[in-house]
């Protein structure tokens, strides 16, 4: 059996995951914390990915990273590569499709900790950053976990917007998803079934730990 | 030593509600700050502490915490100041360790240090304990102790022992007194704080009503009716003369005369104690009586008299020695005895509290 597209597609969800941890974090608490009123906008804007179809998703994200646009153009000058048909812009697609299952868990983390046990780490000399590594952080704990399974799995699943803007090329682009859709196409059935029954069986372990996490660790700020 | 105090007029707006105060806080000693809920306590508690967008001044000495014409506001953590909130707000993540060391290792210059907290709060056999796990009076108690062990210039303490009970609170409370720390301490229980706070502030509707010595506070008869929560009444100055363990009875010096109280073994002979004593509790005679139940009878010199209009009462303010008792009787009874200003009357104390 071929492993090159489990290896990829674990690498795919796993950059996808830390980018959108480093990504996402900033935005989550902005939204958790902000008065502004453009906020419903920007939660709407983040939201976009549930429910576009991939397809359009996939169409935009081609248009804007193709070699031809400026994006595309600087990141071939840059790279000497391309970012459609490429693992770097899979990356890309992944973290714009896979935005609203980062921001979403850890937004209400955040929201839930609230500004008092803020407050009294600040009166007890933590600097802002100081209290969200030192208290929010850890007080979120749940929600990070949660939102970074959720961004991994939801990569994993991903296959509309893999096939517009990444194709299908092996070691690439080629993960389990356009593999199994190979397959099918070129009747390999038996091949199919060992990669549909696997990532069924780790969506079903993926979201056990999801509610398991959620029921077994209520952490409070008291 | 003379000592520096905090500047501060300012005007913070939340909603309906808007606070302004504009005093000069000595940085010494225990200032009490009472009023109605809603009167805006918290609240400048928590525009001192810079939690709250406020206008106006706010300065220690030449270090400006906010000055809203310069555009000045200087972060809640800069501030060197240690904040009780009413709820507590322990970290959960962490045990009563964790959060004693949270606030140790953000001391700059080092207040007290990590056992002596422990041991003044008896915290010892909690250490380890998950803060989700503590009554309503140990999170205060750790609460306190982790605001204690930050080097601050000023402790603001909201209603900080509300959950802890009388004799818990009264060792806290000595505790609290002799600490060198200058505090801002809410309070609802006036014999609480009044025992040992040297100042009073006094907020109703986001103003200040009244601000000065404690005894004086206590004292004017104007306020009364706006705090609401006081129970009227003076603090006296008293010189423990002796204990009669057979009566439980201890002889206290008042104004160069002598009242009898229930005993307090707390105090030896020679100590000096302050007392409440409530105005309720006090009646007036013009001749000295005789044959009476109430052992402590003391003359004095009317020295105010306000009669409260549509009510049956009027306060009387008596001077004994340097000492001042507040009288709360009948108006009919101050017509009836013809009281005026500056003539002498005996007081009737029917009782008395210390609780340290």
């Amino acid at each position: 059996m071929d492993l090159g597209p489990i290896w990829l597609t674990a690498k795919l969800a796993a950059v996808t995951t830390l980018v959108l941890l480093a990504l996402g974090t900033p935005l989550a608490w902005w939204l958790a914390h902000t008065q502004t009123r453009v906020k419903p906008a920007i939660e709407a804007l983040t939201a976009l990915p549930l429910v576009l179809p991939p397809t359009v998703l996939g169409f935009y994200l081609l248009i804007l990273l193709h070699p031809g646009s400026a994006i595309g153009s600087l990141w071939v000058q840059a790279t000497g590569d391309s970012l459609t048909f490429s693992f770097s812009g899979l990356v890309i697609a992944s973290v714009v499709y896979s935005l609203p299952f980062m921001v979403q868990p850890l937004q209400t983390a955040f929201a839930g900790v609230g500004r008092a046990p803020l407050e009294a780490a600040a009166s007890l000399r933590a600097s802002p950053l100081g209290a969200f590594v030192s208290v929010a952080v850890p007080l979120s704990a749940r929600g990070f976990l949660t939102a970074s399974v959720l961004t991994f799995a939801h990569t994993v699943g991903e296959f509309g917007v893999v096939l517009m803007v990444g194709g299908n090329i092996p070691d690439e682009t080629r993960v389990v998803s356009i593999a199994i859709y190979e397959h099918v196409e070129t009747l390999r059935y038996a091949d199919a079934h060992v990669l549909s029954a696997g990532l069924l069986a780790f969506s079903f372990v993926v979201l056990l730990v999801v509610y398991s996490i959620n029921r077994r660790f209520p952490v409070h700020a008291i | 030593m003379p000592s520096e105090s905090l500047e501060l007029d300012v005007t913070a707006k939340l909603g309906a509600f808007d606070l302004e105060a504009a005093l000069a806080l000595p940085l010494d000693g225990i200032t009490a700050v009472f009023g109605p809920s809603g009167g805006g306590k918290t609240t400048l508690l928590r525009t001192i502490a810079g939690f709250e967008r406020a206008r106006g001044r706010i300065a220690l000495g030449g270090e400006r915490w906010l000055d809203s014409s310069r555009r000045i506001h200087m972060a809640p953590h800069r501030r060197p100041v240690g904040c009780v909130f009413q709820d507590a707000r322990l970290f959960g993540h962490l045990d009563v360790r964790g959060n004693l060391l949270f606030a140790a290792r953000r001391a700059r210059n080092g207040g007290a240090t990590v056992d002596d907290v422990v041991a003044a709060l008896d915290l010892g056999s909690l250490l380890h304990r998950p803060v989700a796990d503590l009554s309503g009076g140990e999170r205060q108690r750790v609460a306190l102790a982790r605001t204690l062990l930050t080097d601050a210039k000023l402790l603001l303490l909201d209603e900080p022992l509300s959950a802890l009970d009388t004799e818990r609170k009264a060792d806290i409370l000595s505790y609290l007194e002799n600490l060198s720390v200058p505090m801002l301490y809410v309070s609802h229980a006036v014999d609480e704080v009044a025992l040992l706070a040297e100042r009073t502030l006094v907020l109703a509707d986001g103003r200040v009503r009244a601000f000065g010595a404690t005894r004086e506070i206590l004292e004017r008869l104007d306020i009364q009716s706006i705090t609401g929560r006081f129970e009227a009444g003076t603090l006296v100055r008293a010189r423990v003369v002796e204990h009669d363990p057979q009566y439980h009875l201890t002889t206290l010096d008042v104004g160069g005369q002598h009242i009898v109280m229930p005993m307090s073994t707390r105090l030896a002979a020679g100590d000096f104690a302050r007392v409440r004593v409530r105005a309720r509790d006090v009646a007036l005679a013009t001749a000295r009586p005789r044959a009476l139940s109430i052992r402590n009878v003391l003359s004095g010199t009317l020295i105010d008299l306000v009669r409260e209009e549509d009510s049956p009462f009027a306060e009387a303010l008596v001077e004994v020695g340097d000492q001042h008792l507040q009288a709360r009787i009948t108006r009919a009874s101050a017509d009836e005895l013809g009281l005026s200003v500056g003539q002498s009357v005996y007081a009737l104390v029917k009782s008395a509290t210390f609780d340290h």
